[in-house]
Protein backbone atom coordinates (compact mmCIF):
# COMPACT_ATOMS: atom_id res chain seq x y z
CA UNK A 1 0.00 0.00 0.00
CA UNK A 2 2.43 2.37 0.86
CA UNK A 3 3.55 4.74 -2.81
CA UNK A 4 7.03 3.69 -4.15
CA UNK A 5 8.13 2.48 -1.02
CA UNK A 6 8.70 -1.31 -1.67
CA UNK A 7 8.26 -2.69 -4.69
CA UNK A 8 5.57 -5.31 -4.56
CA UNK A 9 6.11 -9.24 -5.22
CA UNK A 10 3.27 -9.14 -7.38
CA UNK A 11 0.40 -6.84 -9.23
CA UNK A 12 0.76 -3.01 -9.92
CA UNK A 13 -0.52 -0.01 -7.49
CA UNK A 14 -2.33 2.66 -9.56
CA UNK A 15 -3.32 6.03 -8.58
CA UNK A 16 -5.89 6.91 -11.47
CA UNK A 17 -3.67 4.49 -13.66
CA UNK A 18 -0.60 5.81 -13.25
CA UNK A 19 1.91 4.57 -11.07
CA UNK A 20 2.93 6.44 -8.35
CA UNK A 21 6.54 6.87 -9.75
CA UNK A 22 5.59 8.30 -12.71
CA UNK A 23 3.25 10.92 -11.58
CA UNK A 24 4.27 14.50 -12.68
CA UNK A 25 4.39 15.79 -8.77
CA UNK A 26 3.22 13.38 -7.05
CA UNK A 27 2.44 15.29 -3.29
CA UNK A 28 -0.16 17.07 -5.75
CA UNK A 29 -2.09 14.20 -6.07
CA UNK A 30 -1.66 11.99 -2.75
CA UNK A 31 -1.02 12.70 0.60
CA UNK A 32 0.27 9.39 2.44
CA UNK A 33 1.07 9.59 5.85
CA UNK A 34 2.57 5.74 6.64
CA UNK A 35 4.70 6.31 9.59
CA UNK A 36 4.80 9.44 11.55
CA UNK A 37 8.41 8.57 13.25
CA UNK A 38 9.96 8.63 9.68
CA UNK A 39 11.52 12.04 10.32
CA UNK A 40 15.20 13.08 10.61
CA UNK A 41 15.31 14.17 14.53
CA UNK A 42 18.11 16.54 14.23
CA UNK A 43 16.01 18.97 11.85
CA UNK A 44 13.43 21.29 12.44
CA UNK A 45 10.12 20.82 11.34
CA UNK A 46 10.17 23.86 9.14
CA UNK A 47 12.92 22.32 7.35
CA UNK A 48 12.01 18.95 7.00
CA UNK A 49 8.70 19.95 5.72
CA UNK A 50 10.77 22.30 3.17
CA UNK A 51 12.97 19.77 2.21
CA UNK A 52 10.16 17.70 1.30
CA UNK A 53 8.20 20.58 -0.45
CA UNK A 54 11.04 21.76 -2.37
CA UNK A 55 11.41 17.98 -4.10
CA UNK A 56 7.77 18.83 -5.82
CA UNK A 57 8.18 22.75 -6.34
CA UNK A 58 5.93 23.62 -3.88
CA UNK A 59 6.32 27.35 -2.64
CA UNK A 60 8.03 28.27 0.45
CA UNK A 61 4.88 29.91 1.44
CA UNK A 62 2.83 26.24 1.60
CA UNK A 63 5.36 25.48 4.40
CA UNK A 64 4.39 27.97 6.97
CA UNK A 65 0.55 27.76 5.90
CA UNK A 66 0.62 23.56 6.76
CA UNK A 67 1.98 24.04 9.83
CA UNK A 68 -0.31 26.93 10.75
CA UNK A 69 -3.03 24.02 9.57
CA UNK A 70 -1.91 21.56 12.31
CA UNK A 71 -1.33 23.87 15.29
CA UNK A 72 2.74 23.42 15.12
CA UNK A 73 3.36 26.68 14.32
CA UNK A 74 5.33 27.79 17.22
CA UNK A 75 7.48 24.66 17.58
CA UNK A 76 8.19 25.25 13.33
CA UNK A 77 11.66 26.08 14.62
CA UNK A 78 12.23 23.03 17.07
CA UNK A 79 13.93 20.10 16.27
CA UNK A 80 11.66 16.98 15.52
CA UNK A 81 13.72 14.68 18.11
CA UNK A 82 11.55 16.39 21.25
CA UNK A 83 8.23 15.43 19.73
CA UNK A 84 5.51 13.74 21.57
CA UNK A 85 3.23 10.92 19.24
CA UNK A 86 1.07 13.44 18.87
CA UNK A 87 3.11 16.50 17.41
CA UNK A 88 5.13 13.83 15.17
CA UNK A 89 1.30 12.74 14.01
CA UNK A 90 0.59 16.30 13.37
CA UNK A 91 3.76 16.76 11.40
CA UNK A 92 3.53 13.85 9.55
CA UNK A 93 -0.21 15.24 8.56
CA UNK A 94 1.34 18.51 7.28
CA UNK A 95 3.39 16.88 5.44
CA UNK A 96 0.58 14.90 3.34
CA UNK A 97 -1.10 18.17 3.23
CA UNK A 98 1.72 20.30 1.46
CA UNK A 99 0.46 19.63 -2.24
CA UNK A 100 -2.97 20.00 -1.49
CA UNK A 101 -3.75 16.11 -3.09
CA UNK A 102 -7.34 15.29 -3.62
CA UNK A 103 -6.07 11.94 -1.72
CA UNK A 104 -4.90 11.57 0.97
CA UNK A 105 -4.07 8.24 3.02
CA UNK A 106 -3.59 7.58 6.82
CA UNK A 107 -2.29 4.33 8.19
CA UNK A 108 -3.31 4.03 12.00
CA UNK A 109 -3.88 7.89 12.14
CA UNK A 110 -4.92 7.43 16.04
CA UNK A 111 -2.99 5.19 17.02
CA UNK A 112 -1.12 5.75 20.81
CA UNK A 113 -2.76 9.54 20.64
CA UNK A 114 -4.45 11.50 23.29
CA UNK A 115 -8.08 12.18 23.45
CA UNK A 116 -7.35 15.57 22.23
CA UNK A 117 -5.30 14.36 19.55
CA UNK A 118 -7.87 11.64 18.61
CA UNK A 119 -11.15 14.24 18.64
CA UNK A 120 -8.67 16.92 16.55
CA UNK A 121 -7.68 14.21 14.11
CA UNK A 122 -10.96 12.40 13.18
CA UNK A 123 -12.72 16.56 13.05
CA UNK A 124 -9.84 17.20 10.28
CA UNK A 125 -10.25 14.14 8.48
CA UNK A 126 -14.07 15.24 8.06
CA UNK A 127 -12.90 18.09 7.37
CA UNK A 128 -10.83 17.03 4.65
CA UNK A 129 -13.49 15.00 3.26
CA UNK A 130 -15.63 17.28 3.08
CA UNK A 131 -13.62 19.79 0.99
CA UNK A 132 -14.32 17.21 -1.58
CA UNK A 133 -10.97 14.98 -0.96
CA UNK A 134 -11.12 11.09 -0.88
CA UNK A 135 -9.45 10.33 2.91
CA UNK A 136 -8.05 6.63 2.73
CA UNK A 137 -7.84 5.42 6.81
CA UNK A 138 -6.42 2.12 7.44
CA UNK A 139 -7.19 1.19 11.12
CA UNK A 140 -7.80 -1.83 13.55
CA UNK A 141 -10.00 0.79 15.78
CA UNK A 142 -13.57 -0.40 14.91
CA UNK A 143 -15.45 1.74 17.33
CA UNK A 144 -13.35 4.70 16.14
CA UNK A 145 -14.15 3.54 12.58
CA UNK A 146 -18.02 3.37 12.77
CA UNK A 147 -18.23 6.99 13.77
CA UNK A 148 -16.40 8.40 10.88
CA UNK A 149 -16.04 6.71 8.32
CA UNK A 150 -18.85 6.09 5.27
CA UNK A 151 -17.08 3.56 3.13
CA UNK A 152 -15.22 0.37 3.97
CA UNK A 153 -12.86 -1.77 2.03
CA UNK A 154 -11.97 -5.29 3.65
CA UNK A 155 -8.80 -6.55 2.58
CA UNK A 156 -8.26 -10.42 4.12
CA UNK A 157 -5.22 -12.01 3.19
CA UNK A 158 -4.53 -10.21 -0.70
CA UNK A 159 -8.83 -10.46 -0.70
CA UNK A 160 -11.10 -7.89 -1.23
CA UNK A 161 -13.33 -9.12 1.25
CA UNK A 162 -16.02 -6.02 1.56
CA UNK A 163 -16.20 -2.90 -0.95
CA UNK A 164 -19.53 -1.37 0.47
CA UNK A 165 -20.97 1.63 2.73
CA UNK A 166 -20.54 1.45 6.52
CA UNK A 167 -24.72 0.89 6.19
CA UNK A 168 -24.46 -1.78 4.03
CA UNK A 169 -21.70 -3.60 5.60
CA UNK A 170 -23.25 -3.39 9.05
CA UNK A 171 -26.85 -4.23 7.71
CA UNK A 172 -25.37 -7.40 5.81
CA UNK A 173 -24.08 -8.67 9.01
CA UNK A 174 -27.38 -11.50 10.11
CA UNK A 175 -26.29 -9.88 14.08
CA UNK A 176 -29.15 -7.84 14.46
CA UNK A 177 -30.21 -7.41 18.26
CA UNK A 178 -33.48 -5.93 20.17
CA UNK A 179 -32.67 -4.03 23.06
CA UNK A 180 -35.89 -4.35 25.91
CA UNK A 181 -35.94 -2.66 29.17
CA UNK A 182 -38.28 -3.86 31.86
CA UNK A 183 -38.50 -4.07 35.44
CA UNK A 184 -38.95 -7.51 34.99
CA UNK A 185 -35.63 -8.76 33.47
CA UNK A 186 -35.47 -12.47 34.47
CA UNK A 187 -38.87 -13.38 34.01
CA UNK A 188 -38.16 -11.82 30.18
CA UNK A 189 -34.81 -13.47 29.67
CA UNK A 190 -36.77 -17.21 30.25
CA UNK A 191 -39.59 -16.42 28.04
CA UNK A 192 -37.24 -15.49 25.21
CA UNK A 193 -34.93 -18.39 25.41
CA UNK A 194 -37.97 -21.08 25.67
CA UNK A 195 -38.66 -19.06 22.37
CA UNK A 196 -35.42 -19.85 21.35
CA UNK A 197 -33.98 -16.08 21.11
CA UNK A 198 -30.81 -15.67 22.96
CA UNK A 199 -30.09 -13.07 25.47
CA UNK A 200 -26.54 -11.58 24.24
CA UNK A 201 -26.00 -9.39 27.38
CA UNK A 202 -28.38 -8.72 30.97
CA UNK A 203 -31.41 -10.77 31.79
CA UNK A 204 -30.27 -10.57 35.67
CA UNK A 205 -32.44 -8.56 38.61
CA UNK A 206 -33.42 -4.74 37.66
CA UNK A 207 -31.17 -2.01 38.34
CA UNK A 208 -31.90 0.81 40.46
CA UNK A 209 -34.06 3.18 38.01
CA UNK A 210 -36.50 -0.32 38.35
CA UNK A 211 -35.38 -1.45 34.94
CA UNK A 212 -33.68 -4.25 33.58
CA UNK A 213 -31.94 -3.98 30.02
CA UNK A 214 -31.46 -6.96 27.88
CA UNK A 215 -29.75 -7.33 24.47
CA UNK A 216 -32.06 -9.83 22.51
CA UNK A 217 -30.45 -11.61 19.71
CA UNK A 218 -32.29 -14.27 17.07
CA UNK A 219 -35.66 -12.82 17.48
CA UNK A 220 -37.48 -9.44 16.14
CA UNK A 221 -38.18 -6.70 17.91
CA UNK A 222 -42.17 -8.25 17.32
CA UNK A 223 -41.62 -11.24 18.34
CA UNK A 224 -39.76 -9.94 21.55
CA UNK A 225 -42.56 -7.69 21.96
CA UNK A 226 -45.44 -10.63 21.74
CA UNK A 227 -43.16 -12.90 23.97
CA UNK A 228 -43.34 -10.16 26.58
CA UNK A 229 -46.79 -9.73 26.31
CA UNK A 230 -48.47 -13.55 26.56
CA UNK A 231 -45.93 -13.38 29.64
CA UNK A 232 -47.63 -10.30 31.18
CA UNK A 233 -43.95 -8.78 31.25
CA UNK A 234 -43.99 -5.00 31.24
CA UNK A 235 -41.98 -3.20 29.07
CA UNK A 236 -40.44 0.50 29.45
CA UNK A 237 -38.53 0.06 26.11
CA UNK A 238 -38.07 -2.03 22.51
CA UNK A 239 -35.36 -0.53 20.08
CA UNK A 240 -34.07 -2.69 17.15
CA UNK A 241 -30.30 -2.79 17.86
CA UNK A 242 -27.67 -2.51 14.91
CA UNK A 243 -25.26 -4.73 15.09
CA UNK A 244 -21.91 -2.78 15.61
CA UNK A 245 -18.76 -2.52 13.01
CA UNK A 246 -16.91 -4.89 15.15
CA UNK A 247 -19.68 -7.53 14.96
CA UNK A 248 -20.09 -7.10 11.91
CA UNK A 249 -16.50 -7.46 10.76
CA UNK A 250 -15.61 -10.49 12.97
CA UNK A 251 -18.76 -12.49 11.45
CA UNK A 252 -17.08 -11.48 7.72
CA UNK A 253 -13.73 -12.70 8.86
CA UNK A 254 -15.24 -15.57 10.86
CA UNK A 255 -16.44 -17.18 7.52
CA UNK A 256 -13.26 -15.72 5.51
CA UNK A 257 -11.41 -18.42 8.32
CA UNK A 258 -13.62 -21.22 8.02
CA UNK A 259 -13.67 -20.65 3.91
CA UNK A 260 -9.84 -21.14 4.07
CA UNK A 261 -9.76 -23.97 6.39
CA UNK A 262 -11.98 -25.92 3.67
CA UNK A 263 -9.41 -24.42 0.67
CA UNK A 264 -6.06 -24.49 -0.15
CA UNK A 265 -4.55 -23.04 3.22
CA UNK A 266 -2.17 -20.14 2.65
CA UNK A 267 1.39 -21.19 4.11
CA UNK A 268 1.46 -20.46 7.76
CA UNK A 269 3.14 -16.93 8.98
CA UNK A 270 2.66 -15.67 5.08
CA UNK A 271 1.44 -11.88 5.60
CA UNK A 272 -1.34 -10.81 3.97
CA UNK A 273 -0.75 -8.85 0.67
CA UNK A 274 -2.35 -6.15 0.41
CA UNK A 275 -3.14 -4.27 -3.07
CA UNK A 276 -4.96 -1.62 -3.71
CA UNK A 277 -6.03 0.25 -6.32
CA UNK A 278 -7.27 3.76 -5.57
CA UNK A 279 -9.80 5.37 -8.58
CA UNK A 280 -9.37 9.44 -8.10
CA UNK A 281 -12.74 10.45 -6.49
CA UNK A 282 -11.80 13.59 -5.24
CA UNK A 283 -15.07 15.27 -6.94
CA UNK A 284 -17.37 13.75 -4.51
CA UNK A 285 -17.22 14.22 -0.78
CA UNK A 286 -16.91 10.59 0.56
CA UNK A 287 -14.59 9.03 3.61
CA UNK A 288 -12.94 5.82 3.00
CA UNK A 289 -12.20 3.21 5.81
CA UNK A 290 -10.29 0.84 4.70
CA UNK A 291 -10.11 -2.70 7.67
CA UNK A 292 -7.35 -4.84 6.69
CA UNK A 293 -7.90 -8.37 8.47
CA UNK A 294 -4.77 -9.34 9.34
CA UNK A 295 -5.32 -12.86 9.45
CA UNK A 296 -4.96 -15.56 12.32
CA UNK A 297 -8.22 -14.60 13.61
CA UNK B 1 -22.16 8.01 -0.18
CA UNK B 2 -22.07 11.22 -2.35
CA UNK B 3 -23.78 12.93 0.36
CA UNK B 4 -22.38 16.34 0.36
CA UNK B 5 -21.76 17.07 -3.86
CA UNK B 6 -19.27 19.73 -3.15
CA UNK B 7 -17.13 20.14 -6.14
CA UNK B 8 -13.23 20.61 -5.26
CA UNK B 9 -13.30 23.90 -7.58
CA UNK B 10 -15.62 25.22 -5.44
CA UNK B 11 -12.60 25.74 -2.80
CA UNK B 12 -10.06 27.96 -3.68
CA UNK B 13 -6.81 27.18 -5.04
CA UNK B 14 -4.10 27.16 -2.62
CA UNK B 15 -1.45 26.44 -5.12
CA UNK B 16 -0.59 27.70 -8.64
CA UNK B 17 -1.61 25.42 -11.30
CA UNK B 18 1.36 23.10 -11.93
CA UNK B 19 3.63 23.20 -15.02
CA UNK B 20 6.56 20.58 -15.94
CA UNK B 21 6.85 17.47 -13.86
CA UNK B 22 8.83 17.31 -10.22
CA UNK B 23 12.55 16.96 -11.34
CA UNK B 24 16.12 17.04 -10.79
CA UNK B 25 16.46 20.56 -10.30
CA UNK B 26 13.36 21.01 -7.26
CA UNK B 27 15.31 17.80 -5.45
CA UNK B 28 18.75 19.63 -5.65
CA UNK B 29 17.27 22.09 -3.64
CA UNK B 30 15.80 19.78 -1.45
CA UNK B 31 18.92 18.18 -0.91
CA UNK B 32 21.18 21.39 -0.09
CA UNK B 33 17.65 22.12 2.44
CA UNK B 34 18.53 18.54 3.84
CA UNK B 35 22.41 18.89 4.29
CA UNK B 36 22.34 22.63 5.51
CA UNK B 37 19.57 21.53 7.89
CA UNK B 38 21.19 19.24 10.86
CA UNK B 39 23.69 20.05 13.26
CA UNK B 40 26.70 16.82 12.11
CA UNK B 41 26.73 18.33 8.91
CA UNK B 42 28.78 21.45 10.38
CA UNK B 43 30.27 19.59 13.17
CA UNK B 44 31.83 17.66 10.78
CA UNK B 45 33.10 20.60 8.28
CA UNK B 46 34.26 21.93 11.15
CA UNK B 47 35.99 19.57 12.48
CA UNK B 48 37.52 18.75 8.98
CA UNK B 49 38.72 22.53 8.98
CA UNK B 50 40.24 21.99 12.15
CA UNK B 51 42.24 18.83 11.53
CA UNK B 52 43.73 20.46 8.27
CA UNK B 53 44.41 23.72 9.13
CA UNK B 54 45.65 22.62 12.77
CA UNK B 55 47.85 19.59 12.21
CA UNK B 56 49.33 21.27 8.88
CA UNK B 57 50.21 24.24 10.90
CA UNK B 58 51.91 22.09 13.52
CA UNK B 59 53.90 20.23 11.27
CA UNK B 60 55.37 23.46 9.43
CA UNK B 61 55.78 25.12 12.64
CA UNK B 62 57.47 22.62 14.08
CA UNK B 63 59.90 22.28 11.40
CA UNK B 64 60.48 26.15 10.85
CA UNK B 65 61.42 25.40 14.58
CA UNK B 66 63.75 22.47 14.32
CA UNK B 67 65.18 24.15 10.90
CA UNK B 68 68.42 25.04 12.41
CA UNK B 69 69.48 21.08 13.64
CA UNK B 70 67.75 20.03 10.22
CA UNK B 71 70.39 18.45 7.91
CA UNK B 72 70.98 19.69 4.36
CA UNK B 73 70.20 16.05 3.17
CA UNK B 74 66.65 16.34 5.27
CA UNK B 75 66.30 20.03 4.04
CA UNK B 76 66.70 19.05 -0.13
CA UNK B 77 63.97 16.63 0.44
CA UNK B 78 61.71 18.74 2.73
CA UNK B 79 58.49 18.94 0.85
CA UNK B 80 56.76 22.53 1.69
CA UNK B 81 53.48 22.02 0.08
CA UNK B 82 53.18 18.56 1.07
CA UNK B 83 53.89 19.09 4.73
CA UNK B 84 51.35 22.96 4.85
CA UNK B 85 48.16 19.92 3.32
CA UNK B 86 48.93 16.80 5.05
CA UNK B 87 46.57 17.42 7.95
CA UNK B 88 44.24 17.51 4.87
CA UNK B 89 44.79 14.35 2.98
CA UNK B 90 45.48 12.07 6.07
CA UNK B 91 43.16 13.29 8.45
CA UNK B 92 40.45 15.27 6.19
CA UNK B 93 39.57 11.99 4.21
CA UNK B 94 38.98 10.47 8.04
CA UNK B 95 36.16 13.17 8.84
CA UNK B 96 34.75 13.60 4.88
CA UNK B 97 34.34 9.83 5.03
CA UNK B 98 31.97 10.01 7.95
CA UNK B 99 29.76 13.62 6.58
CA UNK B 100 30.01 11.38 3.01
CA UNK B 101 28.21 8.01 4.56
CA UNK B 102 25.74 9.85 6.52
CA UNK B 103 24.51 11.76 3.48
CA UNK B 104 22.85 8.61 3.07
CA UNK B 105 22.31 6.31 6.20
CA UNK B 106 21.16 8.84 8.15
CA UNK B 107 17.50 8.57 5.87
CA UNK B 108 18.23 5.02 6.49
CA UNK B 109 18.70 4.96 10.29
CA UNK B 110 16.11 7.46 10.95
CA UNK B 111 13.44 6.42 8.82
CA UNK B 112 13.25 9.86 7.09
CA UNK B 113 14.01 7.60 3.84
CA UNK B 114 10.38 6.64 3.32
CA UNK B 115 8.96 10.14 3.36
CA UNK B 116 11.85 11.16 1.36
CA UNK B 117 10.78 8.59 -0.95
CA UNK B 118 7.15 9.35 -1.16
CA UNK B 119 7.98 12.92 -2.25
CA UNK B 120 10.09 12.13 -4.71
CA UNK B 121 9.53 8.46 -5.66
CA UNK B 122 12.25 8.59 -8.99
CA UNK B 123 14.92 7.34 -6.73
CA UNK B 124 17.72 8.21 -9.07
CA UNK B 125 16.65 11.55 -9.15
CA UNK B 126 17.29 11.67 -5.35
CA UNK B 127 20.62 9.84 -5.33
CA UNK B 128 22.21 11.72 -8.33
CA UNK B 129 20.75 15.20 -6.09
CA UNK B 130 22.60 13.56 -3.05
CA UNK B 131 25.90 13.09 -5.03
CA UNK B 132 26.15 16.72 -6.68
CA UNK B 133 24.82 17.98 -3.31
CA UNK B 134 27.40 16.72 -1.34
CA UNK B 135 30.14 16.71 -4.34
CA UNK B 136 29.63 20.73 -4.40
CA UNK B 137 29.82 21.27 -0.27
CA UNK B 138 33.13 18.84 -0.47
CA UNK B 139 34.53 20.37 -2.88
CA UNK B 140 34.60 24.16 -1.58
CA UNK B 141 35.18 22.92 1.98
CA UNK B 142 37.84 21.07 0.74
CA UNK B 143 38.94 23.96 -0.61
CA UNK B 144 38.77 26.31 1.93
CA UNK B 145 40.84 24.16 3.86
CA UNK B 146 43.33 23.20 1.35
CA UNK B 147 43.93 27.04 0.78
CA UNK B 148 44.24 28.49 4.86
CA UNK B 149 46.26 25.42 5.75
CA UNK B 150 48.65 26.08 2.61
CA UNK B 151 48.83 29.80 3.25
CA UNK B 152 49.30 29.27 6.82
CA UNK B 153 52.16 26.85 6.55
CA UNK B 154 54.07 28.89 4.47
CA UNK B 155 53.78 31.52 6.43
CA UNK B 156 55.25 29.65 9.65
CA UNK B 157 57.69 28.00 7.30
CA UNK B 158 59.12 31.47 6.15
CA UNK B 159 61.96 31.96 8.43
CA UNK B 160 63.16 28.68 6.83
CA UNK B 161 63.18 30.38 3.52
CA UNK B 162 62.28 27.27 2.12
CA UNK B 163 58.59 27.51 1.55
CA UNK B 164 56.34 27.39 -1.43
CA UNK B 165 54.02 29.77 -3.36
CA UNK B 166 51.74 28.94 -6.03
CA UNK B 167 53.47 30.00 -8.72
CA UNK B 168 56.07 27.30 -8.38
CA UNK B 169 55.77 24.17 -10.24
CA UNK B 170 53.28 21.21 -9.12
CA UNK B 171 52.34 22.99 -6.10
CA UNK B 172 48.74 24.52 -7.08
CA UNK B 173 48.10 21.03 -8.13
CA UNK B 174 49.35 19.83 -4.55
CA UNK B 175 46.97 21.94 -2.99
CA UNK B 176 43.86 21.48 -5.38
CA UNK B 177 44.44 17.65 -5.79
CA UNK B 178 44.51 17.15 -2.14
CA UNK B 179 41.19 19.00 -1.83
CA UNK B 180 39.97 17.37 -4.69
CA UNK B 181 41.06 13.77 -3.27
CA UNK B 182 39.25 14.20 -0.16
CA UNK B 183 36.14 15.21 -1.96
CA UNK B 184 36.50 11.95 -3.80
CA UNK B 185 36.94 9.69 -0.70
CA UNK B 186 33.58 11.46 0.83
CA UNK B 187 31.75 10.42 -2.37
CA UNK B 188 33.72 6.47 -2.13
CA UNK B 189 31.91 6.44 1.63
CA UNK B 190 28.69 7.60 0.06
CA UNK B 191 28.88 5.01 -2.33
CA UNK B 192 29.83 2.58 0.24
CA UNK B 193 26.61 3.92 2.79
CA UNK B 194 24.33 3.53 -0.59
CA UNK B 195 25.69 -0.07 -1.25
CA UNK B 196 25.41 -0.98 2.94
CA UNK B 197 22.65 1.29 4.09
CA UNK B 198 24.40 1.49 7.26
CA UNK B 199 26.47 4.48 9.13
CA UNK B 200 29.07 2.16 11.10
CA UNK B 201 29.58 -0.61 8.12
CA UNK B 202 29.81 2.11 5.74
CA UNK B 203 32.66 4.45 7.47
CA UNK B 204 34.13 1.58 8.69
CA UNK B 205 34.63 -0.53 5.50
CA UNK B 206 36.10 2.72 3.48
CA UNK B 207 38.34 3.16 6.43
CA UNK B 208 39.53 -0.33 5.85
CA UNK B 209 39.87 0.35 1.88
CA UNK B 210 41.70 3.57 2.54
CA UNK B 211 44.33 2.89 5.88
CA UNK B 212 44.36 -0.82 6.68
CA UNK B 213 44.56 -2.06 3.60
CA UNK B 214 47.58 0.04 2.73
CA UNK B 215 49.26 -0.52 5.67
CA UNK B 216 48.93 -4.86 5.11
CA UNK B 217 50.05 -4.40 1.69
CA UNK B 218 53.22 -2.92 2.96
CA UNK B 219 54.17 -6.12 4.36
CA UNK B 220 54.21 -7.61 1.09
CA UNK B 221 57.63 -8.39 -0.38
CA UNK B 222 58.79 -4.86 -2.03
CA UNK B 223 58.55 -6.16 -5.89
CA UNK B 224 54.92 -7.10 -4.83
CA UNK B 225 53.95 -3.48 -3.45
CA UNK B 226 55.17 -1.43 -5.66
CA UNK B 227 53.67 -3.56 -8.26
CA UNK B 228 50.20 -3.06 -6.38
CA UNK B 229 50.52 0.27 -4.95
CA UNK B 230 49.57 1.64 -8.32
CA UNK B 231 45.90 -0.05 -7.88
CA UNK B 232 45.70 0.92 -4.40
CA UNK B 233 42.79 3.99 -3.73
CA UNK B 234 44.69 5.84 -0.88
CA UNK B 235 47.45 6.07 -3.99
CA UNK B 236 46.06 9.06 -5.12
CA UNK B 237 46.57 11.28 -2.59
CA UNK B 238 50.37 10.81 -2.20
CA UNK B 239 50.71 10.93 -5.80
CA UNK B 240 48.72 14.59 -6.35
CA UNK B 241 50.25 16.16 -2.95
CA UNK B 242 54.13 15.39 -3.86
CA UNK B 243 55.85 18.56 -4.83
CA UNK B 244 59.51 17.87 -4.41
CA UNK B 245 61.56 15.39 -5.99
CA UNK B 246 60.50 13.04 -8.66
CA UNK B 247 57.21 10.85 -8.55
CA UNK B 248 57.95 7.44 -6.79
CA UNK B 249 58.76 5.86 -10.49
CA UNK B 250 55.78 2.67 -9.82
CA UNK B 251 53.22 5.00 -9.17
CA UNK B 252 50.96 6.79 -12.16
CA UNK B 253 51.56 10.29 -13.02
CA UNK B 254 48.97 12.06 -9.91
CA UNK B 255 46.45 12.68 -12.48
CA UNK B 256 47.03 9.13 -13.56
CA UNK B 257 46.75 7.72 -9.90
CA UNK B 258 43.61 10.34 -8.95
CA UNK B 259 41.89 8.87 -12.40
CA UNK B 260 42.22 5.71 -10.78
CA UNK B 261 41.01 6.17 -7.82
CA UNK B 262 38.13 8.44 -9.64
CA UNK B 263 37.35 5.35 -11.51
CA UNK B 264 36.77 2.87 -8.44
CA UNK B 265 34.64 5.94 -7.21
CA UNK B 266 32.77 5.88 -10.11
CA UNK B 267 31.79 2.70 -9.90
CA UNK B 268 30.83 1.90 -6.46
CA UNK B 269 28.42 5.23 -7.23
CA UNK B 270 26.84 3.17 -10.09
CA UNK B 271 26.82 0.17 -7.95
CA UNK B 272 25.02 2.03 -5.28
CA UNK B 273 22.56 3.68 -7.67
CA UNK B 274 21.29 0.16 -9.31
CA UNK B 275 21.00 -1.05 -5.23
CA UNK B 276 19.17 1.72 -4.26
CA UNK B 277 16.64 2.08 -7.16
CA UNK B 278 16.15 -1.85 -6.72
CA UNK B 279 15.97 -2.45 -3.20
CA UNK B 280 12.79 -1.56 -0.99
CA UNK B 281 13.17 1.60 1.19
Amino acid sequence: MPPERTHPDAGTVTIDGKQYASLAYPMREVGALIDAKAVHGGRSAYNHLLCLAQTNNLPRRRVGEVLELVGLSEVGRKRTKGFSLGMSQRLGIAGTLLGDPALLMFDEPVNGLDPEGILWIRNLMKALAAEGRTVFVSSHLMSEMEHTADHLIVIGRGQLLADCTMDEFIARSSGQTVRVATPQPDLLAKAVAEAGGTVITGGDAAGADGNGALTVGGLVAAQVGDIAFEHGVRLHELTVGRASLEAAFMELTADSVEYRAEGQPPAPGQPPAPELAAQGQGQYAQRQGQYRNEGGI
Amino acid sequence: MAATTQTRETRPPVLPPPTGRAGFGGTLRSEFTKIRSVRSTYWTLLALLAVSIGIGAAISGGTAANWSHTSAADRATFDPTQASVAGLFYLGQLVIVVLGAMVLTAEYSTGMIRTSLTAMPRRIVMYAAKVVVFACVAIVVTLIAAFIAFFLGQALLASTHDNATLSQPNVLRAVIGSALYVTVCGLFAFAAGAILRHTAAAITSVIGLLFVIPILAHLLPSSWYQDLERWLPDAAGRALSVTVGPQPGHLFSPWGQFSVFAVYTVILLVVGAVLFRNRDA
